[in-house]
């Protein structure tokens, strides 16, 4: 009788744990069978991770990641993190990553060689400008000011195609360094997405400001930021369903509204 | 050559024959071999299992196409920093080989500070003084255009590289015999005139081949300007890979690059085989 139970008993486990498996689309799609890797920046940068600690699931891009994680059927437990550079997340053949989130914005070049999700953020470009430079936010006065970006980001287009500045911009390998280009007073002005300008000008260097955001009518931007894959990643339409799964039910509203809420209030460029 | 003429040559002795023979059979061993080599590589690359994406990575025709003008516009940012830097490492490279080898006591100080220079500029990394002294200085509150990084990332690599350049005129100078500053004092010269046309023209034909290295080293060193700002080749490689998400724009870099080091190189094997017929 005991047998007869314990027998039952493991058959209906085993029914269980199969039918969830066929209910996760991710099943047989991850690097590690039954955990999500997701990778992020060395370091991670605020507002998109807090700490530079993606597993306290604090800052945006951090606990969007959570909640896809679990809209795609995986515990927090089972999320694993791992940190990669650009390069290592563009690099030919196998990836350490399921998906890679450190702000990429989605270009028609980049997807020929990579996959990206469904975008999950939005992001205008604002215009930071360096401790006692003061300009208006129109296409005409910034034109005159000189002009940093950081090398590997969407801004150095932007910066050519739109801003066209009188002078050849300078151009850098981090947020840091453009820090130190502005103390020196070697530019008076950088683009960045406008999150990562309004913590540049809050917590990073003093004495800088916002002074305006590119309306989104203009083309290519907003930059729309997803999450990178490896070229014909089996997982994309998982992970599409995922974060469709958390616009349509506000929740990814919900996540942006908590950590980037004070996006809003940034005049517009002309 | 016409028959004729093989006719009335001199018949060429069984030693001759024989060296031909050997000659010609070494030739197609090596031939055979090279032919082998490409061969193997030409065939087993393509057909390791990843071979098509790091062909799409690195090897892409269209990427190639389109970044390359891109490229060549930023190599001339490099030409330009080099030929501004070369000379005043040169120059500043010599007075501090000549610092290190003041021989009068009241000089003590000037050897003091030159062997600072070549201590501490050899064993900072380059990128480290590129970026101290790159926004370091501009950070004091200099005006524009006064604070630009490339005057200042010029200087850097001047100050580092003259380290090493001083070394070597002075490893140029001190090869150059005991006896010869001696002659050149019997002969009344002083000091400074025994250096300036005795010891100097000699030391300074030493080391040439071993400077041409250092030119070497210095072309790709320019890049590291790139750090503080200037976009030069490698940068505007950086920024056409992070757009396109592909490496091929570092292979148009590269080639660029080897277009200049490879003739330099040989230039310079050809200077060092030349002295050492010299010397023999």
């Amino acid at each position: 009788m005991l047998k007869l139970l314990l027998c039952s008993g493991l058959t209906i486990a085993v029914t269980a744990a199969s039918a969830l498996a066929e209910d996760r689309c991710a099943a047989g799609k991850t690097l590690t069978e039954g955990k999500l890797t997701i990778a992020t920046g060395n370091p991670a940068y605020y507002p998109w991770v807090l700490n530079d600690a993606p597993e306290s699931g604090e800052g945006f891009e951090a606990a969007v990641a959570y909640a896809v994680a679990g809209e795609m059927g995986f515990s927090a437990d089972n999320v694993v993190w791992v940190r990669t550079s650009f390069d290592e997340a563009i690099q030919p053949g196998a990836k350490n990553f399921d998906f890679n989130m450190q702000q990429y914005s989605i270009t028609s070049e980049r997807d020929k060689f990579v996959d990206f999700s469904a975008p999950y953020y939005a992001a205008p470009m604002a215009v930071l400008t360096a401790p006692g430079v003061t300009a208006d936010p129109t296409l005409e006065a910034l034109r005159g000011l000189k002009w940093g970006a950081v090398g590997s980001t969407t801004a150095v287009p932007k910066l050519s195609g739109v801003i066209k500045p009188d002078s050849d911009p300078l151009l850098y390998g981090d947020n840091s360094d453009i820090n130190a280009a502005m103390s020196a007073g070697q530019i008076d002005a950088a683009l960045f997405d406008l999150p990562t300008a309004l913590f540049l000008s809050a917590v990073m260097i003093e004495g800088s400001a916002v002074i305006g955001q590119f309306p989104a009518d203009r083309e290519d931007n907003p930059d729309l930021f997803g999450m990178l894959m490896e070229e014909g990643n089996p997982l994309k339409q998982c992970v599409d369903a995922a974060l469709e799964a958390l616009k349509s039910s506000g929740e990814l509203a919900a996540i942006e509204a908590e950590w980037l809420q004070q996006t809003t209030g940034v005049p517009l460029i002309r | 050559m016409s028959g004729e003429g093989a006719v009335a040559g001199p018949v060429p002795s069984r030693r001759q024959v024989y060296e031909d023979r050997q000659r010609r059979r070494s030739l197609i061993i090596a031939a055979a071999s090279t032919g082998a080599v490409a061969a193997a590589v030409m065939i087993l690359i393509p057909r390791a299992p990843g071979w098509d994406r790091v062909q799409a990575s690195f090897f892409n025709w269209d990427v190639f196409a389109s970044t390359f003008p891109g490229l060549l516009g930023a190599f001339m940012t490099d030409v330009a920093i080099f030929a501004w830097c070369a000379p005043a490492i040169a120059v500043l490279g010599l007075l501090v080989a000549l610092a290190r080898d003041a021989r009068s006591p009241a000089l003590f100080p000037l050897r003091i500070l030159g062997a600072a220079h070549t201590d501490i500029f050899r064993g900072v990394p380059v990128i480290l003084t590129v970026y101290l002294i790159g926004f370091g200085i501009p950070g004091l509150g200099l005006p524009r255009p006064w604070n630009s990084p490339y005057i200042w990332g010029s200087l850097a690599l001047t100050l580092t590289y003259s380290a090493y350049v001083a070394e070597i005129f002075r490893s140029g100078i001190e090869s150059v015999h005991e006896s010869q500053r001696a002659a050149a004092q019997s002969l009344g010269l002083s000091d400074r005139d025994s250096m300036r046309f005795v010891i100097l023209p000699q030391a300074i034909r030493r080391v040439i081949p071993a400077q041409m290295n250092m030119l070497i080293a210095l072309q790709k060193d320019v890049a590291l300007l790139s750090f503080i700002g200037p976009v030069e080749i490698f940068r505007q490689a950086g920024v056409y890979k992070s757009l396109m998400a592909n490496f091929t724009p570092y292979v148009g870099a590269a080639i660029i690059f080897l277009c200049i080091t490879i003739p330099a190189t040989r230039y310079t094997d050809h200077l060092l085989a030349r002295q050492n017929r010299e010397r023999s």
